[in-house]
């Protein structure tokens, strides 16, 4: 019989999702203790395009744009704190994120759907202006804008930080607030009984009473183990990365941004294709040209990489945050803007998950928006 | 596959180095003639802009960026020279816009 280690909580997942709950539920006095499974598991965090984007979100879910306003708020003193515990920059830049628009159809297009936005979410804080080329070219001085770019909208709490320092960061956080983080530690089966949760994963098992699920695609087969069935699925973006530029780019971008070491990410594909983590030589060419589009002179820039990643997507594209019925103390959480949420998520919700089962503030990111009553596993 | 290595006594040819005539012989590649003019750097890294040269000669190590005919990040060491070739040092970071 092996050993079976004991912790008030047990969060199953390190990407940013988990090790951003761990390292906000860290030095509460809670024993915490977190299951990362293998390096070649589906790795969102790992493929992150490392946006803090704001201006999209809250179309369908207004409480999601204010949830992301909100985190957008909190991450300079999030990335002051992970620097001040860690020492590691992970190149946090909040100057504002451009969203670029070919064509007039798309300007105007852009302009109605911003307008929708503002008079959707009140008290809504974040401005987005929408720029017509003459303005975006005066944000832009000395950048040659392609012929067919219409403007772009601009929305100054938009920012980026580098997801991989981030990830690296939150773990060298956690170790050294005392989250016993076990990696290579693959969960097989979970059971439950007294209250407590014990989770099989190699040859050790693991028991607490409250149980997170921050596995991302992982948590599909983990949640049915508990009675949370998700509707989650994959969605591939592929990436391209140029070589090191000198800056030209002083704001963030949805499509296109350059990174503090110079290199420019162009991104990204929104594809259907199961759990292929492939790239392909279509949509590199469409996102290098979309890339020349927008700045014609990268044309002269070499491409060095390009990757796949596989977003965790929930129907509506907005995060699910989900407390078991069948199984109370277990909770899921997942959402595709890991990167964008992490510090409202370390300094909101992993105290509300400490807790005890979130209440009626995370009723919006709750399960029952995708139809029935109850939870999901009830509903399916 | 298999190319017979230059012995220099193919035609000579003059390209600019940093923006100075070299002579050099047809077949010598474009980091050769870097060389042959004395350049020790020729171009500064990426990140902390520290001085790098050619150093594989073969295609391999990327250590021999330079611009050439106005066209940065080239091997120097895989180009090979033609007549009136303007080779010059990579700065750090090249920059998109076009001089």
């Amino acid at each position: 019989m092996a050993a079976v280690l004991t912790s008030d909580v047990l969060i199953i997942g390190g990407g940013i999702v988990g090790a951003a709950l761990g390292v906000g539920m860290a030095g509460r006095g809670a024993s915490i203790r977190l299951l990362d499974g293998a390096d070649t598991d589906l790795r969102a965090a790992r493929a992150n395009f490392g946006l803090i984007w704001v201006q999209s979100k809250g179309h369908s879910m207004p409480a999601y744009g204010r949830w992301t306003r909100r985190s957008a708020d909190l991450w300079p003193d999030f990335a002051a704190d992970l620097r001040a515990r860690t020492g590691i920059n992970i190149k946090l830049r909040q100057t504002g994120g451009l969203s670029f628009c070919l064509g007039e159809a798309a300007l105007r297009n852009r302009r109605d759907a911003i307008s929708r936005l503002h008079n959707q979410i009140e008290p809504w804080s974040a401005t987005i202006n929408v720029l017509n080329r003459n303005e975006l070219q005066r944000l832009l001085p000395g950048i040659t804008l392609g012929p067919d770019v219409s403007g772009a909208s601009f929305c100054a709490e938009d920012g980026e930080a580098d997801p991989l320092m981030l990830l690296r960061a939150l773990h060298v956080s956690m170790r050294a607030m005392g989250v016993d983080i076990c990696t290579g530690a693959e969960a097989s089966r979970i059971s439950h009984s007294n209250g407590i949760f014990r989770v099989e994963a190699g040859r050790a098992a693991y028991e607490a009473r409250r149980l997170i699920l921050a596995a991302g695609h992982g948590s599909l087969a983990l949640g049915k183990m508990v009675g949370l069935t998700v509707p989650v699925h994959a969605e591939r973006g592929q990436i391209l990365v140029t070589e090191r530029l000198d800056p030209f780019l002083p704001f963030a971008g949805d499509t296109i941004r350059q990174t503090a070491d110079g290199t420019v990410m162009i991104g990204a594909t929104h594809e259907d294709v199961g759990f292929d983590l492939g790239t392909t030589g279509a949509a590199t060419a469409s996102l290098a040209r979309h890339a020349t589009d927008i700045f014609p002179d990268l044309a002269s820039a070499k491409l060095v990489r390009a990757w796949a990643g596989l977003r965790v997507m929930t129907p509506d594209g907005c995060p699910l945050y989900a407390e078991s019925e069948s199984h109370p103390g277990a909770a899921l959480i997942t959402c595709h803007s890991g990167v964008t949420l992490a510090a409202i998520h370390a300094a909101d919700l992993a105290p509300a998950l400490l807790d005890g089962p979130l209440g009626r503030n995370y009723a919006a990111f709750g399960p029952q928006r995708f139809g029935g009553g109850k939870d999901v596993s009830q509903a399916a | 596959m298999f190319r017979k290595l230059p012995d220099g006594s193919g035609p000579r040819l003059t390209v600019f180095v940093e923006g100075q005539p070299v002579a050099v012989s047809e077949g010598d590649s474009a980091a050769t003639a870097a060389l042959l003019a004395g350049l020790s750097a020729t171009r500064a890294s990426a990140l902390g802009g520290q001085p790098r040269a050619p150093y594989c000669m073969m295609g391999v190590c990327f250590e021999c960026l330079m611009v050439i005919d106005g066209l940065a990040s080239q091997q120097a060491c895989l180009v090979p020279v033609r007549e009136g070739m303007r080779i010059a040092r990579q700065p750090s970071r090249p920059a998109i816009a076009k001089p």
